[in-house]
């Protein structure tokens, strides 16, 4: 009985100890990389940002420019996402908005929206998907132009018809055989459009630099 | 210490005889989700080497201070512990190489063949056999991969090496080969079911290669038996 429980005492202890040592190898390896990983993640963030509304636009920091947004079916989220405003000598120049177009052919497409501060669209990009690789994929730009056909874009309540794409009487092109993809993201750029419509006295209000 | 013959046997175990891919058939989690071409293959398989290669050196090390009972849970730790600091590292210090490789190497941890290789043979051998076993396992691994890349990739869509440029930056454009030009596709290969059957093909292949070889030493065999005087 005695040699049982020095036994399992015994390898309980190496087994802490391994804990101990691989915990305390880990604990320091994210002491050392965390500040160099934080600075490559947020330059790509901003390079992301910057692809979707050009440098020119704005003179901020646009990283610390950033705000909450709660939960919106325009914007096609459920839960809260965030924003970033920019300006330009202090003056509103356009939002850069996470939006989600819930009606992927395979599960949400999350989308990195650029509206000036007239409500024109500076860029669009997509940020993730699960879309079929090698036909619905060519919404990334990595593989297709196709999503920059929306820079330039506004929309007009009155010419709602637009907003769809060509097989359905609209003026943006799809690809066939992928339709479904092409028509999520226009409905959810077009749903965006008009979110910053409704809310753009809120949306363009100054932000406080203090999150990072 | 360490001879010829005891390498030779390991790269002809970790290519041909235990093949992770074809004949143990470990790790086919990643090798079915990431073979849908030439690039991802090569690249999940690369990282494969080097987190195998790396963990049965750590494995081996300590062997001496594992007792029997634990020596799983205590692989495990040392494994995920590794993995997780190479993925830290590497997109901290090497973040060009983090960006092809880095979204493959968390999905190596749960790749069963590293484990299996460190309880098979890195607890038991030299810390620098065991490196070498675990590189040619990975190293086996991406051949299969790359294989099956291929196939699908050819098969799916027509094309070998695309998405090269995303690997090694827009120079890299022009190395994409259209292999069947005008080709519509075939979505079937690059979607999940294609790498099931892709890799059935591979193992019959495989085994039709060995059985082949097989007969061949047999009536080798028998010719010189019977060519003997009686």
């Amino acid at each position: 009985m005695n040699a049982i429980l020095q036994n399992a005492l015994r390898t309980s202890t190496i087994l802490f100890l391994f804990a101990l040592v691989g915990t305390a190898l880990l604990a320091y390896t994210y002491r050392q990389t965390h500040p160099v990983i934080e600075k490559s993640a947020q330059e790509e963030k901003l390079a992301l940002i910057n692809q979707v509304l050009p440098k020119g636009l704005y003179d901020n920091d646009l990283l610390a420019a950033w705000r909450e947004l709660p939960p919106s079916p325009l914007l096609g989220t459920r839960r809260p996402s965030g924003m970033w405003l920019a300006t330009r000598d202090g003056r509103p120049a356009g939002v850069v908005l996470e939006a989600v177009a819930p009606e992927g052919y395979s599960g949400d497409i999350h989308l990195l929206i650029g509206i000036d501060a007239t409500g024109v669209l500076t860029g669009v990009r997509v940020t993730q998907h699960k879309e079929t690789p090698g036909l619905g994929d060519y919404i990334q730009l990595a593989k297709s132009d196709w999503i920059l056909q929306f820079t330039g874009k506004s929309y007009d309540p009155d010419r709602d018809s637009r907003w769809k794409v060509k097989k359905d009487g609209g003026e943006f092109d799809s690809r066939a055989g992928a339709t479904i993809t092409p028509r999520a993201i226009v409905k959810a750029v077009r749903e965006a459009l008009k979110y910053f419509q409704l809310h753009r006295e809120t949306l363009l209000q100054p932000i406080e630099a203090s999150k990072p | 210490m360490i001879t010829k013959q005891e390498l030779s046997t390991l790269a002809h175990n970790g290519l041909w005889k235990q093949n992770p891919g074809v004949v143990q058939l470990l790790g086919l989690c990643p090798l079915l989700a990431i073979s849908n071409n030439v690039v991802n293959a090569l690249s999940l398989g690369l990282a494969t080497v080097f987190v195998m290669a790396a963990s049965s050196l750590a494995v081996s090390g300590v062997r001496n201070f594992v007792p029997h009972e634990i020596r799983i849970p205590v692989f495990i730790l040392i494994i995920a512990a590794l993995v997780t600091i190479i993925d830290l590292a590497m997109n901290a210090f090497a973040h060009p190489l983090y960006l092809v490789l880095g979204i493959f190497i968390p999905l190596i941890t749960t790749n069963c063949i590293v484990l299996a290789r460190a309880d098979a043979y890195a607890s038991k051998n030299h810390p620098l056999l065991s490196a070498f076993d675990g590189a040619l396992m990975g190293i086996g691994l991406t051949l299969v991969l790359v294989v099956l890349g291929g196939l699908r990739e050819v098969a799916g869509q027509g094309t070998l090496l695309s998405g090269i440029d995303l690997a090694l930056g827009p120079a890299a454009k022009d190395w994409v080969i259209t292999v069947l030009p005008d080709y519509k596709g075939f979505l079937l290969a690059i979607l999940p079911p294609g790498a099931f059957i892709g890799l059935g093909l591979l193992i019959a292949g495989r085994n039709w290669l060995d059985a082949r070889a097989q007969r061949h030493a047999q009536r080798a065999a028998k010719t010189a038996a019977s060519a003997q005087p009686a």
